[in-house]
């Protein structure tokens, strides 16, 4: 008998016979494997990254191939942050509100120079946050000015590929320990 | 009207003003801090020019004075002007509002004073706009200090 199971499926199925299967895997392998690939991320665009990331979720680019297709402005059922765009003394709180309201387990991406560092606003300014790490511990760091949309499905990727390495177990909340810094 | 004929006729109004063309495409009047409302008020209401739009109200710190910029266009007469005034007080500057020539002028002249923090003699309204009403400084003034947020370079 033919199975088609996808060529990332983490296990093996053992035919029964009489239409019974049997599969064999590892339980945190298939729950990852489940979890990476359906991530349904929040919008937090804040500037030009956003547009970017829009073009990401069009049907040139369409990050639904890989399972990120409900993109919702909303916290409450998302698994993923994409902080696009630059975050202000005024907007840092919004952000961290955002982050407590979604659901564990939950991930951040902080996309382009802004999110990273503060990017072009990193000299002279009052107002610009200095990366979106001072706000909310981000997990994957995309660079670019904006970056194209080929580096946020890269971005994203990566993503997946870090939560398939996870163990329930040892999973640690990373809000945890977190050290905002200074500047 | 051409540039030609904007000065021919502003100059025969008696202000004191100095006319330059600083390379841009607009025609820049300075006018005295003192006579800065009623010279507005007559480029708006005086017929050969009627300057009824007002599109673009500027704060400045030029380093020593404080001032502000106006663009101003006539919808009717296709005309386009600056008008500049700036004042060298930087402890309590103070200039006239021009929000009742020019309605918009309200939330430009807030902002300005926000971030410059020139005050407008005759404002409605004048409170801190974007920034927190406990702010301290004005940000956008060249000797503005924050150590806890700004990296200097």
């Amino acid at each position: 008998m033919e199975y088609n199971l996808p060529e990332d499926f983490p296990g093996k199925v053992i035919p029964g016979g009489n239409g019974g299967n049997i599969v064999v895997t590892a339980l945190d392998s298939v729950i990852n494997w489940g979890r990476s690939n359906s991530l349904w991320p929040l919008y937090f665009g804040t500037s030009c990254c956003a547009i970017e990331m829009m073009q990401t979720g069009a049907s040139k680019h369409d990050f639904s191939r890989f399972g990120f297709e409900v993109a919702r402005p909303s916290p409450r059922q998302a698994d993923l942050i994409i902080i696009a765009g630059t975050i202000v003394n005024k907007m840092a709180p919004v952000l961290r509100r955002l982050y407590d309201q979604m659901a564990e387990p939950k991930y951040v991406i902080a996309m382009g120079a802004c999110a990273i560092s503060g990017g072009p606003f990193y000299y002279n300014t009052y107002s610009v946050v200095k990366g979106a790490d001072h706000v909310i511990p981000v997990d994957v760091y995309i660079p670019g000015c904006p970056p194209r949309p080929e580096a946020l499905l890269e971005g994203l990727i990566m993503l997946q590929k870090k939560i398939k390495t996870e163990n329930a177990k040892t999973k640690v909340n990373p809000i945890d320990g977190f050290d905002e810094g200074t500047i | 009207m051409s540039n030609e004929e904007l000065i021919k006729q502003i100059e025969t109004w008696g202000f004191q003003l100095q006319i330059t063309e600083e390379g841009t495409e607009f025609l820049t009047f300075t006018v005295q801090k003192e006579s800065l409302h009623d010279f507005c008020l007559k480029l708006k209401t005086d017929p050969e020019t009627k300057f009824d739009f007002l599109f673009c109200l500027t704060g400045m710190d030029w380093g020593t004075e404080l001032g502000i910029i106006y663009h101003l266009a006539s919808t009717d007469l296709k005309h386009e002007i600056v008008v500049k005034v700036m004042t060298a007080d930087r402890e309590t500057p103070e200039l006239d509002t021009v929000c009742d020539i020019w309605r918009t002028a309200e939330f430009h002249e807030m902002e300005v004073f926000d971030f410059f923090g020139i005050r407008f003699k005759g404002h409605p309204n004048l409170k801190r706009l974007f920034l927190t009403p406990d702010w301290d400084g004005y940000p956008l003034r060249k000797d503005y200090v924050d150590e806890a947020n700004m990296v200097i370079k």
